[in-house]
């Protein structure tokens, strides 16, 4: 039995509590939180070892795995003082505010052996995943453009101070949205190398932005445009979208659907030439416990897995989140360079 | 419980395999008088069950139904709490213990006292009894039978193995609401067993059920057996498995399965009320 430990129970530490729990290989058997309030419920009702300090919880228990669900500017030392104690860990993203912090704890992992990844669940979508089959299944070079968009309703007022709410502790829609975007665009085309015409644009946060701009071009040559928005009424929830331009025709995709047109269909493809709709249920999986998307189980049996068979992978590495990161870094410079 | 259930997803726009036919749903339904009209037909189609969200809207709704008694005789509905996004938003803003103290009913100058010693005391029981209560008042008057547990708040409570809020939520609805408790859930294999330990008899449960295997952990055969034992009310929902079944053979599929007692769907037309009614009495008695 892998004995997991959660270190901050915000919405995605309950939600990765319930899903590790229900795993067959792995027990939640203890947990880190500041909120006494949180910290007695959990204590008296899910009967789980709770720690207000995280040093204590990581030092005392003898786990074999934590999730790091804590605010992003904890994210760096929280994740160093697991790996040292030899934790595999699932850190919650964006991985770093600071690139260089990520690239210690790249290698860090990386020479402790331990399994490593962040939370970008959209990588487990079955319509996401089959996108990427299809783009690896082309020419390479054949991609043109790329276009990466992701709205939601966030902020749709002036609102009050969270972390959320404050730039030097990851929030923002650069850190909270587009980093999915960008991480998405990266699984499906690549490497990006350059970014310009970059805008954080304020809509209704003071001191965050609320949207963000940017022109990019990918190592393979391809170009593309990053649109995010958390402060957009007309969706009911988080919803990332990417087109893609191609020699070969078009692919668009979201959580639910995929569209492709191909001008010529390869004779390997059960797909046409001309448009072809695939859906979700065509292309997910199943899963053991199903709390709130595939995706969401999909990503944590993906990790306990990993530690269960000893295999070092991964989609989501420490590696890959730290490529969002740099591109992160990249936009806010060039936004900053622009503005300042 | 009656055979066929109708459902609300269609009126707030949540559709699971299309964010356009889900934006043109909420366009469709902005006004309150339209989700009304579509309960009007499915009244008329001899429907008199609507299970639902405690969605700030259906308060409309309910208003409506309350001022136009005579019209909707035997016309019942089960709530179903709590609506989600309400408590996401606020969690994201306020965190837990802020969302919590948000929640509960802060107009009633005794409740608040109440709430404050529940919420400093950390008896979460009390709270969880403060948050139904608050969740219910729209229902005031309005014939129910079975209160809801959602199936973001039940897998939660059933992941984590908090399980105790079930008997407890269970136990509550009964004794002060005098109507059956039911759990929605997308883990029934796992839920089952917990309901019983907690010592529910015979449970009423709403699960996906569809011949795909969609949103079905465990997999089709496994719910197929526990159904066919038939220790619990079972109610089969996202028989359409989100469109992907075309509708005759979706319900031939859970009509025919043995242990389903009802079925709920939900249209947004006419047609598609009458269609899908037409097709589960028709298979239902084969």
């Amino acid at each position: 039995m892998i004995r997991v430990g959660i270190a901050g129970l915000g919405r995605m530490g309950v939600s990765h509590f319930a899903i590790a729990n229900s795993h067959p290989s792995a027990k939640v058997v203890s947990i880190c939180e500041p909120a006494a309030f949180v910290r007695k419920a959990l204590e008296r009702h899910a009967h789980v070892k709770c720690f207000k300090h995280y040093e204590d919880m990581v030092e005392k228990e003898s786990l074999d795995a934590i999730f790091i669900t804590t605010p992003t500017r904890y994210h760096y030392p929280m994740t160093r003082l697991a790996i040292e104690n030899g934790l595999h860990v699932f850190v919650e993203k964006p991985f770093c505010l600071n690139p260089q912090e990520g690239q210690e704890l790249v290698k860090l992992a990386t020479e402790k052996g331990i399994v490593n990844q962040v939370g970008y669940h959209s990588r487990f979508l079955g319509t996401f995943r089959e996108a990427k089959r299809l783009i690896g299944s082309r020419k390479s070079g054949d991609v043109y453009h790329v276009l990466g968009e992701v709205y939601g309703p966030v902020v749709l007022r002036e609102a009050k101070k969270t972390w959320r709410t404050e730039p030097t502790k990851g929030g923002g829609c650069l850190y909270d949205y587009a980093a999915h975007i960008i991480n998405l665009m990266q699984f499906l085309n690549g490497p990006i190398k350059y970014v310009s015409g970059s805008v954080l644009q304020n809509i209704y946060s003071k001191e965050v932005d609320d949207a963000v701009f940017s022109s990019i071009q990918f190592e393979n040559g391809a170009t593309g445009q990053i649109r995010a928005n958390w402060s957009e009424d007309t969706y009911r929830k988080f919803t990332a979208q990417v087109t893609v331009f191609g020699k070969f025709g078009k692919i668009r995709v979201d959580a639910q659907e995929l569209h492709v047109f191909f001008k010529q269909s390869l004779e390997k493809d059960s797909y046409c030439s001309g448009w072809n709709t695939r859906w979700l249920t065509d292309l997910s999986p199943g899963v053991g416990f199903y709390l709130r998307g595939e995706e969401y189980s999909l990503q944590v049996d993906y990790f306990l897995r990993a530690i269960k068979n000893g295999t070092r992978n991964n989609t989501n590495s420490f590696a890959a989140a730290h490529d969002t990161d740099k591109v992160i870094s990249l936009i806010k410079a060039d936004a900053d360079g622009r503005t300042g | 419980m009656d055979r066929i259930l109708f459902g609300d997803n269609q009126f707030f726009g949540v559709n699971h395999l299309s964010e356009e036919k889900s934006r043109a749903q909420s366009e469709r339904f902005r006004d309150t008088g339209k989700i009304i009209e579509v309960l009007d037909f499915v009244y008329e189609a001899g429907l008199r069950t609507f299970m639902c969200t405690t969605h700030d809207r259906i308060e409309e709704v309910c208003n409506h139904i309350r001022e136009n008694k005579n019209r909707y005789t035997g016309f019942r509905i089960y709530p179903c709490l709590p609506y989600g996004h309400k408590y996401n938003n606020a969690v994201a803003e306020l965190g837990l213990f802020g969302a919590v103290k948000k929640m509960l009913p802060g107009n009633l100058i005794g409740s608040i006292a109440r709430g404050g010693a529940a919420v400093a005391q950390g008896n979460y029981i009390s709270m969880m009894k403060m948050l139904i209560d608050a969740e219910l008042k729209m229902f005031r008057g309005i014939e129910t039978g079975v209160i809801f547990l959602q199936n973001i708040v039940t897998d939660l409570l059933l992941g984590m193995g908090m399980t105790d809020f079930l008997g407890a939520f269970h136990d509550y609805v009964k004794k002060e609401y005098k109507v059956e408790a039911g759990f929605i859930s997308m883990n029934f294999p796992k839920l089952l067993p917990e309901l019983e330990k907690c010592g529910i008899k015979n449970p009423i449960i709403c699960t996906s059920i569809n011949k795909i295997g969609f949103r079905m952990p465990g997999g089709l055969h496994l719910y197929e057996d526990l159904a066919a034992q038939g220790r619990c009310r079972l109610i089969a929902m996202q028989s359409l498995a989100a469109g992907a079944i075309k509708p005759e053979e979706a319900m031939v599929y859970v009509c025919r399965q043995h242990g389903i007692q009802s079925i709920l769907f939900g249209a947004s037309t006419r047609d598609h009320i009458l269609e899908t009614k037409s097709l589960i009495d028709k298979f239902s008695c084969q």
